[in-house]
């Protein structure tokens, strides 16, 4: 099978960039003591806010922190590049599926972020703040909230990518999707400091499916639709797989879309 | 400087009429940088919307403090913000096509691609800072007054002279361009927050070794008349513009430095 | 307009070896380079890959510095003189551009004459001429990144010579163009020299550049100046063979004379090899002498073998001072 090769090939890739991602790590993790440090104070004038308390919110912090790497909150794809050069064409005459392809090159660099991005943040996290320790179960289903968090975002960043075909100008798109990551993943605040209707919202939105679902699932903090508890976890990961699913069939009809209007780029 | 001031606008206005050619696209930009940049402002407005006080401060304290650091940070931004780019061009060896000009590279870099959609910056915290004036609870001085202007002037060429320093460290780090995000947007975001709720160690450092207390907090310790937690004697608030010029000659010298070291080691 | 004097670059190549380790290694990349440039002159400069070429053009331009030596470029020093010596030169790169990307020609054009300080009548005047002699029209508002290469070489041409410099350095610019666009930018050269009396250095592989443009050549190998001198000589030094070719008037057997080496037959054509030393006159009486000749015909050897030889074998030592300074090479 191609697609274990495609995402080894990726890993090995993006590998070959160790300092430019040690780089981004520290910055990272200087993101990750200046937000712990406001997230303090915040919990320090309301304690229970949003039903986290301070460790659990410094915890939160270090994780996102973490996970922007690997779920690549910032957006962005190598094929976007590639539709804007027209160098596409070569993708789309390989007998491989390109959505197929694109995933596998994707979990491949993930797979090598979560490990050089991933841990510099959590590891000063835990040496210099006081952050929730799970336990092994819980860690695993934190594993899993990761992963379908990977691929959630793999959709969302391949739906924009994909529009590039019709807009010859992308940055708009671009933009449009910084704001909406930045903002409804949880990065700027946890989703739980959000008032009222914009945080039932907020929480509805794929975004949201990202950070702040397995930071949530790591703190034992899941819950939808009012469930908590074993039907709280699971109904977490129908909602994190019914974004990917969604995410992922649009991409799909994008792509076959795409294949048809063949344009090729000179710019 | 004079003439490299002259020479930057020509420059810059080039760009400009080039991208001008694009009215739409520039327009929509402008607005999304606005929009990104008002990003930082909605957190903090989010934050006030649960909590009265942040760390003993009010929301109009800290919205003067977001509102004069981000306007400081903005100009800076547009004025040297793409000198950061300097790692890229030594490794495409495109810093030597600077250097057969009878220009300064650093102006090259900084020019480049100098489009309006930068000034989007400057317009939620323009507007902030033009609406939170006369909300302050604050008994306005002349002195007062004056260090308003006098801040946000300070803090421009801080922040300017960080953003050479940070084009500076990468003749020699070419993959740390991301690194220094940490100082230059770390620098940016962490000066919108009160320096208070950063721990005691932290400020020290901001004070003393990376000295971004300048920028907009130690005079508006003396704008809202309050006690500096780290206790340093009332001049130390007025002392923006001598810390700012020193902070110059440092960022003169790296960049000195490091473009002999370029030129003598080649790529 | 160049002087170097006994220039040396070296550099600190730090290569890992095994796990930790890391060796320091010294390069000489340029090892005691002089060589004298007139104004007006048109110079070709060759050598193998990494020999050294790049780096002197890059110690010419200001862009870097020369561990030890001096160089002097239009009388100044370009190493502290870097930003003056630039408003008199003009560089142009041929595996990159000087231009800006995302940029229509135009407006990288318009840049340009901010960056010299071209006055707004000067600068109409001369880029309507260059749009004129490089046939820039059609493409002027293409953004740079969708020009051709040869639509780019000219334009990079053009940027370079907005401000009509003194000295035109080209560093391999015909590397990859079309055989119409080269004799385009060879003719353009030619006539640049000729007319305005722009001194011009070329770096190039192509040697059919130099054949057309160049009547000195300097050649380093290893960092070290193995020639500086005329064509000729550098065809005779080379020990390469001219070619004779004979039409005899039937086919016959391989033609037998003293001085000469049959190399091939092709009906009543035959390919002579001349040894260097022979004379080529007394040849040919003998050839037409014992044979019944209908045609004869006295090659100079390709410029490429003789180089490619020089490479393979090793070039000479460095030339003696007399014969490789300005003024005594024909021009």
């Amino acid at each position: 099978m191609t697609y274990p090769w495609v995402a080894w090939y990726a890993m090995r890739r993006y590998a070959t960039y160790r300092l430019g991602a040690l780089s981004e790590a520290v910055t990272n993790t200087v993101f990750g003591f200046l937000r712990a440090y406001i997230l303090i104070a915040l919990w320090q004038a309301r304690p229970a806010l949003g039903g986290y308390d301070v460790t659990d919110a410094v915890t939160f912090c270090f994780l996102t922190q973490a996970l922007i790497g690997p779920v690549q909150i910032f957006g962005g794809m190598e094929l976007t590049e590639r539709i804007r050069t027209g160098d596409v064409a070569i993708d789309l005459y390989r007998p491989a599926d390109l959505q197929g392809w694109w995933l596998a090159d994707d979990l491949g660099r993930a797979a090598f972020a979560l490990g050089f991005r991933g841990v510099p943040p959590l590891v000063t996290g835990i040496l210099v703040f006081h952050l929730a320790v799970p336990s092994p179960a819980r860690l695993a289903q934190f594993a899993v909230a990761v992963l379908l968090a990977l691929l959630a975002g793999f959709g969302v960043r391949y739906v924009a990518a994909m529009c590039v075909f019709w807009l010859h100008d992308d940055r708009g798109v671009q933009a449009v999707s910084l704001v909406a990551a930045m903002f409804f993943s949880g990065l700027l605040l946890p989703l739980v400091v959000f008032p009222g209707a914009l945080g039932v919202v907020a929480n509805l939105l794929p975004w949201a499916a990202l950070i702040q679902v397995p930071a949530d699932v790591f703190l034992g903090k899941a819950g939808y639709f009012g469930l908590d508890g074993t039907a709280g976890l699971l109904a977490t990961y129908g909602f994190q797989a019914f974004w990917a699913i969604v995410l992922f069939a649009a991409g799909r009809l994008l792509t076959v879309a795409a294949r048809r209007r063949l344009v090729i780029h000179g710019g | 400087m004079a003439s490299a001031l002259r020479v930057y606008g020509l420059l810059a206005w080039t760009w400009i009429r080039a991208a001008a050619q694009y009215p739409v696209s520039m327009v929509l930009l402008a607005l999304g940088t606005a929009v990104v940049t008002g990003l930082d402002l909605a957190a903090i407005a989010l934050m006030f919307s649960r909590v009265p006080r942040i760390a003993g401060y009010s929301a109009p304290e800290v919205m003067f403090l977001y509102a004069t650091s981000g306007l400081s940070f903005a100009l800076a931004e547009i004025v040297l913000g793409t000198a950061e780019r300097l790692g890229q061009h030594v490794r495409r060896g495109t810093l030597d096509a600077m250097l057969v000009r009878p220009v300064s590279p650093l102006i090259q870099v900084a020019t480049e691609e100098f489009s309006p959609r930068r000034m989007g910056k400057l317009i939620p915290t323009a507007t902030v800072l033009i609406l939170v004036l006369p909300r302050l609870d604050v008994t306005w001085t002349p002195l007062r007054v004056l260090l308003v202007p006098m801040m946000i002037i300070s803090g421009f060429v801080m922040f300017a002279a960080l953003w050479v320093l940070t084009a500076a460290v990468q003749f020699v780090l070419i993959d740390g361009h991301q690194a220094t995000k940490a100082v230059t947007y770390g620098g940016g975001f962490l000066t919108q927050y009160p320096l208070g709720i950063f721990g005691r160690d932290f400020v020290r450092g901001l004070t003393f070794v990376i000295p971004l207390a300048f920028v907009n907090w130690e005079p508006s310790l003396y704008v809202f008349g309050r006690a500096d937690p780290l206790g340093l004697p009332t001049p130390v608030r007025f002392a923006s513009p001598l810390v700012a010029a020193a902070l110059c000659g440092v960022a003169a010298l790296a960049w000195r430095a490091g473009l002999r070291h370029y030129r003598s080691t080649g790529s | 307009m160049i002087e170097l004097d006994n220039v040396t670059k070296s550099f600190v190549v730090r290569r890992r070896a095994g796990r930790l380790r890391r060796t320091r290694t010294v390069v000489l990349a340029c090892e005691g380079i002089s060589f004298t440039v007139g104004a007006g002159e048109f110079v070709g400069y060759l050598g193998p890959n990494g020999a050294g070429k790049s780096t002197t053009i890059k110690m010419l331009t200001g862009i870097l510095t020369p561990s030890s030596g001096s160089v002097r470029v239009a009388g100044l020093d370009p190493s502290r003189q870097r930003t003056t010596l630039a408003r008199r030169i003009g560089v142009v790169f041929g595996q990159r551009t000087t231009l800006w990307w995302d940029l229509p020609l135009r407006d990288s054009l318009a840049l340009v004459r901010h960056l010299y300080r071209i006055d707004a009548h000067d600068h109409r005047r001369r880029l309507a001429a260059l749009i004129d002699l490089l046939d820039l029209g059609p493409f002027l508002d293409t953004p740079v990144r969708q020009l051709s290469l040869g639509q780019r070489m000219r334009g990079d041409l053009t940027a370079a010579l907005l401000h009509d410099p003194e000295l035109l350095v080209l560093d391999e610019p015909t590397i990859g163009l079309d055989v119409v666009t080269k004799a385009t930018v060879r003719g353009f050269l030619a006539e640049l020299n000729a007319e305005r009396g722009t001194t011009v250095l070329l770096t190039t592989h192509d040697l059919g550049d130099i054949e057309r443009l160049c009547r000195r050549v300097m050649i380093i190998d290893h960092g070290r100046l193995a020639y500086d001198g005329g064509l000729d000589r550098l065809r005779a030094m080379a020990d390469a063979e001219r070619m004779l070719v004979v039409d005899l008037e039937r086919p016959g057997p391989p033609v037998e004379v003293p001085g000469v080496r049959f190399v091939r037959a092709d009906g009543p054509r035959q390919w002579l090899a001349i040894g260097s030393g022979v004379n080529a006159a007394t040849v040919v009486a003998d050839v037409a002498a014992r044979y019944e000749v209908a045609d004869i015909s006295l090659r100079e050897p390709d410029i490429e073998d003789v180089v490619a030889r020089l490479y393979r074998s090793g070039l000479p030592a460095p030339a003696p001072s007399a014969d490789g300074r300005v003024g005594s090479t024909g021009w």
